[in-house]
């Protein structure tokens, strides 16, 4: 085995060596808590270092230095922030809904971290291949709502009631375009186990990948994918329900202390859950970018583009104000849910449409006219007059 | 086109973002605790009592008139009347505070009490780092702390105590003429008086 390969399958080799010191029949046991220990470790300090990445990011962007005190450059703030949120009182609402309130936070972390499961960060690096594993995700994915209600129901406060009511209405409102979005790369690869789709994604031409971002259906997919992912994941541009100057925090409102930083833990793994679903489906997961690089590590490939994808939704936030609900909710059913629906049809074509380039003329044409003419319509100046009430006689 | 806005807007962004590294006249922010700028004239956060002369506790303004407790919205001056009187800077004997206490905890900063003070002897300060451990009595101020000096009043709002300093000297000379007017006209008086001793005694009623 040469020191490239030792070196793509370190962690493997690892797990291997230490599960070697158990009796065999205990063997797969400790490999399987290996990797979980290792998806519990490797996340939150990944969102770690993206709170205090966001936090000086975001402080660039606005020509401020952001935090600068705890330790060089700032750099140990997570810690401080840790420390601060355990040592915190936590208040509990004398009529919230006791043992809801706890379960919440507890559901939402758990839900976000089961998703993980499935999501392969490098050669032969899941936890479960499973043959269903994205359809896993999403079905996971779909309880974190669950839990935001819960939250937002038993503190028995107007705002978190409505922060939840309207968290609820965006997730389940974009769930339906991530969704069709993702179907495509299923489409095209014949498989819902997410390491089948990686694979898939792993020839070369020349020296450029196959990924399925470099293909019309792929690129409008992903595109769908990214703007569907950052609504499912509450962030900006489609905060709203956290908005922070109308809701305080939306449903967490009635948080504080560890709960409210298991909520600020479950939003952003979530994030990077969704995030590494998108490299996943759409940008070869671990492969590397172009042929000539596949000595790096396939674990590093992934968490490099892993970063991307934070820095891209950093930026995303940096720069777009907040939507309104009428916006957010006319957005994703009138452009949104056509064009994954149109994708699909698309992505169904360029299968049955053979090798050549004609395939490629005709899914471009198609999508970008379809992009052309519903952009022409969402864009079109609605003419908003004063409001005209009419009372009951 | 649709995203079209969107790409522009990252594009400010991105050259915020880098501009950030290279140029510092971008940067907008002060480190603090390192760096300072002073405050602006207008500046204002909590009351403080102007005294005149060396001696704080003796050449307070305030005169105990008890107005600024009774006019504070939030209720955080206490105030408790001397049973003696001291001159004040006309010479008139006053009474003055011998507890004079701010909760600067409840105090809201609306400077009320500087408006209706008819002795110009209370006035906001622009010391604003004022944080304890002790949040109940470390955040009443008694007398002693809050006595300022003019000297200090002036160093911090220079425009407004020069017109507080032409009104007193104004009032002090007004006091003054009348004082010495009053003194002129008793002194004719007596002047009067003493030249025309006989008819007063004619004026009485005969028994």
């Amino acid at each position: 085995m040469s020191f490239i390969q030792s070196m793509d399958q370190i962690f493997i080799t690892l797990q291997h060596w230490i599960a070697g010191f158990f009796p065999l029949w205990l063997q797969p046991a400790v490999m399987a808590i290996l990797a979980v220990v290792a998806i519990l470790g490797a996340f939150p300090a990944i969102f770690a270092v993206t709170t205090v990445l966001e936090r000086k990011g975001l402080g660039r962007m606005q020509n401020r230095l952001g935090p600068n005190r705890v330790g060089p450059l700032g750099i140990l703030q997570p810690v401080a922030d840790g420390i601060k949120s355990l040592t915190k009182e936590d208040i509990v609402p004398f009529t919230a809904d006791g043992l809801v309130h706890f379960l919440a936070p507890l559901v939402l972390v758990t839900a976000v971290f089961l998703g993980f499961a499935v999501l392969p960060v490098g050669r032969n690096m899941v936890l479960v291949n499973m043959d269903a594993g994205l359809f896993f995700f999403f079905a996971i994915g779909a309880s974190v709502e669950l839990s935001i209600f819960m939250a937002g129901w038993s503190s028995r406060n107007k705002y978190s009631l409505l922060g939840a009511m309207r968290a609820i209405a965006q997730m389940i409102s974009y769930e339906v375009p991530l969704l069709l979005s993702s179907v495509v790369a299923v489409m095209i690869t014949g498989s819902l186990s997410t390491t089948k789709i990686v694979e898939a994604q792993g020839g070369f031409t020349g020296i450029f990948p196959h990924w399925y971002v470099f293909t019309p259906w792929g690129f409008a997919g992903f595109i769908l994918f990214v703007i569907a992912a950052l609504a499912e994941t509450n962030r900006s541009p489609f905060d709203l329900p956290e908005g922070e100057s109308e809701l305080v925090a939306g449903y967490f409102t009635e948080y504080s202390g560890f709960k409210f930083a298991l909520f600020f833990l479950g939003e952003y793994l979530g994030m990077l859950s969704i995030a590494g679903f998108g490299i996943t489906l759409f940008l070869g997961g671990w492969g590397a970018p172009f042929s000539f690089l596949g000595f790096i590590p396939s674990w590093l490939w992934f968490f490099l583009k892993l970063f991307a994808a934070i820095s891209f939704f950093i930026w995303l936030r940096g720069t777009l104000p907040r939507l309104r609900q009428d916006q957010l909710m006319n957005f994703a059913w009138k452009f949104m849910l056509p064009m994954a629906l149109l994708n699909l049809v698309v992505a169904g074509a360029w299968r049955f449409l053979g090798e050549g380039w004609q395939r490629w003329i005709i899914c471009s044409v198609v999508l970008l006219a379809a992009y052309f003419l519903l952009g022409r319509t969402l864009m079109r100046h609605q003419k908003l007059g004063p409001r005209s009430y009419r009372y009951a006689e | 086109m649709l995203g079209e806005a969107i790409l522009k807007g990252l594009a400010v962004t991105a050259k915020n973002f880098a501009g950030s590294f290279v140029s510092e006249e971008r940067m907008t922010t002060v480190q603090y605790p390192e760096e300072r700028i002073a405050p602006i004239e207008n500046t204002r956060d909590f009351p403080v009592l102007i005294y005149d002369g060396a001696d704080p506790m003796a050449g307070l303004r305030c005169v105990a008139c008890q107005i600024c407790e009774k006019e504070c919205p939030p209720k955080c001056i206490y105030i408790t009347k001397s049973a003696d009187k001291k001159p004040d800077y006309v010479g008139k004997p006053q009474f003055y505070p011998t507890r004079f206490d701010i909760d600067i905890s409840v105090c809201m900063s609306c400077q009320i009490c500087v408006e209706v003070c008819p002795f110009e002897a209370i006035k906001m300060d622009t010391e604003f780092e004022l944080s304890t451990t002790d949040r109940f009595g470390g955040l009443l101020f008694d007398r002693e702390q809050l006595a300022k000096s003019n000297e200090y009043y002036h160093s911090i709002h220079p425009t407004e105590a020069a017109e507080v300093d032409a009104r007193l000297a104004e009032e002090k000379a007004k006091t003054e003429a009348k004082a010495k007017a009053a003194a002129e006209a008793a002194a004719a008086k007596a002047a009067i008086a003493a030249a025309t001793p006989k008819e007063a005694p004619a004026k009485e009623p005969l028994p």
